[in-house]
């Protein structure tokens, strides 16, 4: 398996901010740093963001 | 060798062992779980493929992970961790039950399934108790009794605002630990090393802020570690140990989806790649031979 990152510039959907990506993999987990929240890399081509699923109650480790 | 990784989100975890398996040129398939259909009787076309060696489970929602592992497990799919070991971790109820069972040290425990009866048991255990969701991490809704008032509101507001899960009442003595509890993890019956928790919050999960620290395996974190690890069938896990000042060391939970990304750098191991060589493990020599320490 050859692991699929990208380098990219994004912005977040939430605050609009710019976001800098580095050698994000899809689905991999990114914090806005304007806004502090939590955006899930929907697709490598072309990179888009959006927000992370919300947190669920049976979530955990 | 080819291997699954059913994942909710690619966190830091997810992303380090990801890493690993490609330095090791592993054939790897990573899954969403949130995209997976199962076909029981096989036969639909939206089904990913299934065909590996070994399935290493990574989600996050303990209900998903139940029902693909359960499927892959009747059809004789080897998945890490197995269904038995991901529902013995995951329901409070049940590990509690497996840890005493074993002979573990453990804090007393209750459950009941009204307010009344519950009330009764916080009573007998006497105050703080401290009271949990069977289902559930990173400290959610865990909520501190200190009093009969208390313990009757959140009753009340269980009952009443609660979920069907929430009808169930997990209750155990408070344990009045010294700042810190104990995060140790184990692959195939070995302790690979832990983490002291620290926070002067009684509760110490990193998820809440508590900082992490080397600790040293002793002899009897190891020997509580691997027996606790065992009750629950083994694998990848991590087992929550906390000091009681009386009563000396006692196993709080194990946790089959183990999160360390604080971990590596106290501790000095590789946990990722002691992770991904207990997972080739299971793949190439099966899960009994897995967890024998002289033949790994």
């Amino acid at each position: 398996m050859e692991l699929q990152t990208v380098d990219a510039d994004s912005e977040c959907p939430e605050c609009f901010e710019s976001v800098r990506l580095e050698a994000v993999m899809q689905h991999e987990i990114v914090q806005c740093a304007g806004c502090g929240i939590d955006l899930e890399v929907i697709e490598l081509d072309p990179v888009t963001l959006e927000l992370a699923p919300e947190e669920e109650e049976d979530w955990g480790e | 060798m080819r291997i699954g990784v059913l994942y909710s989100r690619v966190r830091p975890e997810e992303k380090l062992l990801f890493a690993e398996f490609e330095r090791r040129r592993a054939d790897v398939e990573p899954i969403d779980d949130r995209g997976v259909v199962l076909a029981l009787g096989g036969g639909s076309a939206i089904e990913p493929s299934f065909d590996f060696d070994v399935v290493f489970d990574r989600s996050l929602s303990y209900s998903r992970a139940l029902v693909n592992l359960r499927v892959l497990a009747d059809r004789g799919v080897a998945t890490v961790n197995p269904v038995d070991v991901v529902e013995n971790c995951g329901d409070k109820v049940r590990t509690s039950s497996l840890l005493q069972a074993a002979g573990l040290p453990t804090p007393a425990t209750r459950v009941a399934s009204t307010p009344a009866a519950a009330l009764r048991a916080i009573e007998e255990l006497g105050y703080p108790v401290v009271m949990k969701p069977t289902v559930g991490s990173w400290g959610r809704l865990v909520a501190r009794i200190n009093d009969r008032d208390a313990a009757e509101a959140l009753l009340e507001h269980k009952s009443t605002l609660g979920s069907y899960q929430h009808s169930i009442f997990y209750l155990q003595r408070y344990v009045d630990k010294p700042e810190r509890d104990i995060r140790a993890f184990v692959a195939g019956g070995e302790t690979l090393c832990a983490i002291y928790r620290r926070a002067p919050h009684w509760i110490t999960n990193t998820a809440r802020g508590a900082s992490t620290g080397n600790c040293p395996v002793t002899a009897e974190i190891d020997d509580l570690c691997r027996r606790a690890a065992g009750a629950v069938g083994g694998g990848l896990v991590a087992v929550d140990l906390v000091e009681d000042p009386d009563d000396g060391l006692l196993v709080l939970e194990v946790n089959h989806t183990m999160e360390f990304r604080n971990s590596i750098e106290p501790t000095g191991v590789d946990i990722p790649a002691r992770m991904v060589d207990f997972v080739e493990r299971v793949a190439s020599a099966g899960w009994d031979a897995a967890h024998d320490r002289e033949g790994a």
